[in-house]
């Protein structure tokens, strides 16, 4: 290949460095492969460090009732038993050996009186479940697994973006990328390659997520020829900042409903007894975050649209111990002390359930040589992800493709690096400077986001899903004939047309699915189906990539042992 | 009425840059970095800024604001004078990579030098939480480096080779108080890291976003232990005796 680019070589490429990504790298370190770790972001500031409420891992160091089981169980109860069953098992049974691993590798978690790992309650889980730091578990996580990828000589490429996947036949051997700070292109040679990019939330006005959040990952894994699943399902988070404008969709963690934080409308009603009596703020995030938009559209929201959230009965120094950084965020961004009243939440763009398609046992995505785990992957939560359940899978999906992708590595040639591949890349990249006309970047991100907000959304119907189907067919022309100004040293306006590009892809790929389930489950609610389906139950939405066209088929979920299937009917 | 607002941003690179001015829009509760990115919006797309999470939990929008050291996501422009513009600068200690954006990748470099947790033999894996407490005061630092920026023996006097900074001050602390952790790095605090030229004048502790007592809590503890294990006349002679090497 022609050697005018920066090039490195690895036997595992890992793109990503939230907790997936470096459990990922850790775990092929550990077999002996060279390991990349390539990253848009510096280290330490992915995704991962804004996670809040904990770690759900069945210890059972508070409740001694608790085992592997019940969580396997509270985990495809919230997927609506669309969740790949095995992978809700492995999930379940690898948790608490993972957590135990981050402790030795120096995490503090919070103590319990017999100083064990403490745990704490969360939606959806029978028992509490969720080891902790406070309201920073995921900035413990991310600094613990950091040093240690560090120390054990991982090779990070900070503040690099890939834009492609490298193919040989049917394998993929490498990336393409550019160097955020210098504009400057780069190539990637490897035997296997682990994505471990997040979630897509950019797409969406209201969004908990930064601005990595684009779905690169999935895009390019589509791009290269990868199945995608179950991209209908989108978690709303309920609680959000709904004032002021600028803090709009920063998160509001659950643990303030799992330390004992109430729901209650303007008229002071609790309202959550009308829709889950039993579980009330501890129901599953689809079931608030659709109570609360539901109270707000029927006037019974607060001045600024949304819900009260009430956790200031409980003594001033509990919730500045438990909720330290929620009690910091609402002082100083929105004039609140939580201690003495409520905070005003709604819901907002969170996480993305679906993904790259693995196989569970290896995070093996449907073309060779290509892993995926984290968010980025689809399965483990199925139509609705429980909170906590986040962080484990990082953990524990994150471990095993860094195993399998190192295993692979080991007995997998030497690929090549095609030099026309490369060559469209930076033709691609390099056109936006060259338009003498075209829209900013900034302006057709803004309509996506109002398009996604609208028209898929929280509630969706098919007249809505059209639209938006057909408004991103002319985001996607505009996107196009993007024009980018300045140069190529440090550009966020360069780097957004990039993402724009992967945004469209996962927008389109989200929209198709959602109008293609006519069902409600889960995270997914159609008002014109507004009751699950037997057959929908049973089947998984795919994406495929069709030449220029974006294909869409059906498969059956896998069938479950027998032993499982007496777990989840049991009642608890 | 919308108030507008005038931001003075620095735009250039390492070898020369200048202010530019630009207006922006007053919002209820609006922040610096909402500001920056209205500005990226409207005025200049290729405006360098890093940022991730938009609600002080990654640490990564540092900036002198109006000469301050700041996180702009946590910076509310009601709580500055609208009447003036508002200057924003790159952090000075670090060199300027573009416009905002500087180069921290030593605070890496340095990072790499400290030996990880190591537990001691055989531990059982149990902590009293009053004895973890003062360490999880160290493990919220968000890596900011705003106490980096401001510390007068990294910013004025510049030596980077010497001397590790408050931020690795604090990660050692987290290490040296973690109750199981099993080695000493005082070798390393006195000699590769230079604490000794830290004359507590508590900058960083007043810049720190995470309201972690650097100076108190980390450094001056941190100090203590080096000259116990150096300087205190016994240990020297024990060590002179025994022809222990130091703890590695």
């Amino acid at each position: 290949m022609n050697e005018k680019f920066e090039t490195h070589e690895h036997d595992v490429l890992i793109i990503g460095a939230g907790g997936a990504g470096l459990r990922a790298a850790i775990a092929a370190l550990g077999q002996g492969a060279s390991v990349g770790v390539v990253c848009k972001s510096l280290l330490g500031k992915a995704h991962t460090v804004m996670a809040e409420g904990g770690i759900a891992a069945a210890m059972a160091n508070v409740d001694q009732a608790d085992d592997w089981r019940t969580h396997f169980r509270d985990t495809m109860r919230g997927g609506k038993f669309l969740n790949n069953w095995r992978m809700a098992q492995i999930h379940a049974q690898e948790s608490p050996e993972r957590v135990r691993e981050l402790e030795q590798w120096g995490a503090l978690f919070d103590r319990t009186t017999d100083g064990e790992i403490l745990q704490r309650a969360f939606g959806g889980h029978t028992f509490k479940r969720l080891c902790h730091v406070g309201d920073r578990t995921g900035l413990e996580m991310i600094r613990t697994l950091q040093d240690r990828g560090v120390h054990l000589g991982i090779d990070v490429y900070m503040e690099c973006a890939v834009t492609r996947l490298l193919r040989d036949g049917e394998r993929v051997t490498g990336a393409f990328a550019y160097w955020r700070e210098s504009g400057r292109f780069v190539v990637f040679k490897a035997k296997s390659i682990v994505i471990a990019t997040g979630g897509i939330g950019k797409a969406w006005r209201i969004t908990s997520n930064s601005w990595e959040y684009t779905g690169d990952g999935m895009a390019l894994a589509y791009d290269a020829g990868a199945e995608l699943m179950d991209m209908e399902f989108v978690q709303f988070h309920p609680t959000g900042m709904v004032w002021p404008p600028g803090v709009q969709g920063i998160l509001v963690t659950e643990a303030v409903r799992g330390e004992g934080g109430i729901l209650r409308n303007k008229d002071g009603e609790r309202f959550m007894e009308r829709y889950d009596p039993e579980k009330m703020e501890l129901s599953t995030r689809d079931v608030v975050a659709r109570a609360i938009y539901t109270e707000a559209r029927e006037g019974r929201g607060t001045e600024h649209g949304g819900a009260y959230l009430d956790i200031s009965h409980k003594p001033a120094e509990y919730v500045k111990r438990k909720l330290p950084s929620m009690y910091h965020q609402f002082r100083e961004l929105a004039d609140v002390d939580i201690t003495q009243g409520p905070m005003e939440v709604g819901p907002t763009c969170h996480y993305m359930m679906g993904g790259i398609r693995v196989d569970a046992e290896s995070a093996h995505s449907t073309v060779a040589g290509m892993f995926a785990a984290g968010e980025a992957a689809a399965g483990l939560h199925g139509s609705n992800r429980l909170g906590g359940n986040s962080l484990s899978d990082l953990l524990v999906f994150g471990r095993r493709a860094g195993l399998a992708a190192a295993n692979y590595a080991n007995e997998a040639p030497a690929g090549s690096v095609d030099a026309p591949q490369v060559e469209e890349s930076t033709r691609e990249m390099l056109s936006p400077f060259e338009r003498p006309a075209g829209e900013s970047p900034y302006d057709i991100h803004r309509d996506l986001q109002e398009t996604m907000q609208n028209y898929v959304g929280i509630f969706r119907n098919e007249e809505d899903l059209e639209k938006g189907l057909s408004e991103l067919e002319k985001l996607r022309d505009r996107a196009a004939r993007v024009k980018v100004e300045g140069s190529r040293l440090f550009n966020p306006g360069w780097h957004l047309a990039q993402d724009l590009k992967s945004m469209l892809t996962v927008s389109e790929a989200v929209a198709l699915s959602a109008l293609a389930r006519k069902e409600s489950r889960g995270a997914h609610s159609r008002i014109d189906y507004p009751n699950y389906d037997e057959t929908w139950g049973k089947q998984n939405n795919i994406i495929v990539r069709d030449g220029d066209r974006m294909k869409l088929h059906q498969t059956p979920t896998a069938e479950m042992p027998n032993e499982l299937r007496k777990l989840l009917e049991e009642k608890q | 009425m919308t108030t507008e607002a005038t931001f003075k941003i620095f735009r250039g690179n390492r070898s020369n840059g200048e202010l530019v001015e630009y207006s922006v829009p007053v919002a209820p509760g609006m922040v610096v970095l909402d500001a920056l990115h209205y500005i990226q919006a409207h005025h200049a797309p290729d405006l360098a800024v890093r940022w991730n999470c938009k609600a002080g939990k990654c640490g990564s929008c540092s900036a002198e604001v109006n000469g301050r050291p700041r996180l702009t996501c946590k910076t509310r422009l009601d709580a500055l004078p609208l009447e003036d513009p508002i200057t924003v600068q790159p952090m000075r200690t670090f060199p300027v990579i573009k416009d905002l954006v500087t180069d921290v990748s030593w605070n890496y470099t340095v990072n790499k030098k400290i030996p990880p947790f190591t537990p001691r033999a055989n531990v059982e894996w149990k902590m009293d939480q009053r004895d973890i407490d003062r360490v999880q005061e160290f493990r919220k630092c968000i890596e900011c480096f705003l106490c980096q920026n401001v510390c007068h023996v990294l910013r004025d006097h510049e030596k980077l080779a010497q001397f590790g900074g408050p931020r690795f001050f604090v990660r050692i602390a987290g290490l040296e108080m973690h109750p199981l952790d099993g080695v000493s790095r005082t070798h390393l605090l006195k000699d590769d890291l230079g604490i000794g030229l830290c004359n507590i004048t508590k900058c960083c502790t007043e810049v720190c976003p995470e309201d972690i007592h650097i100076t108190d809590n980390a450094i001056i503890p941190l100090k203590e232990r080096v000259v116990d294990d150096y300087y205190d006349p016994v240990r020297w002679f024990l060590r002179k005796f025994r022809k222990k090497t130091e703890p590695k």
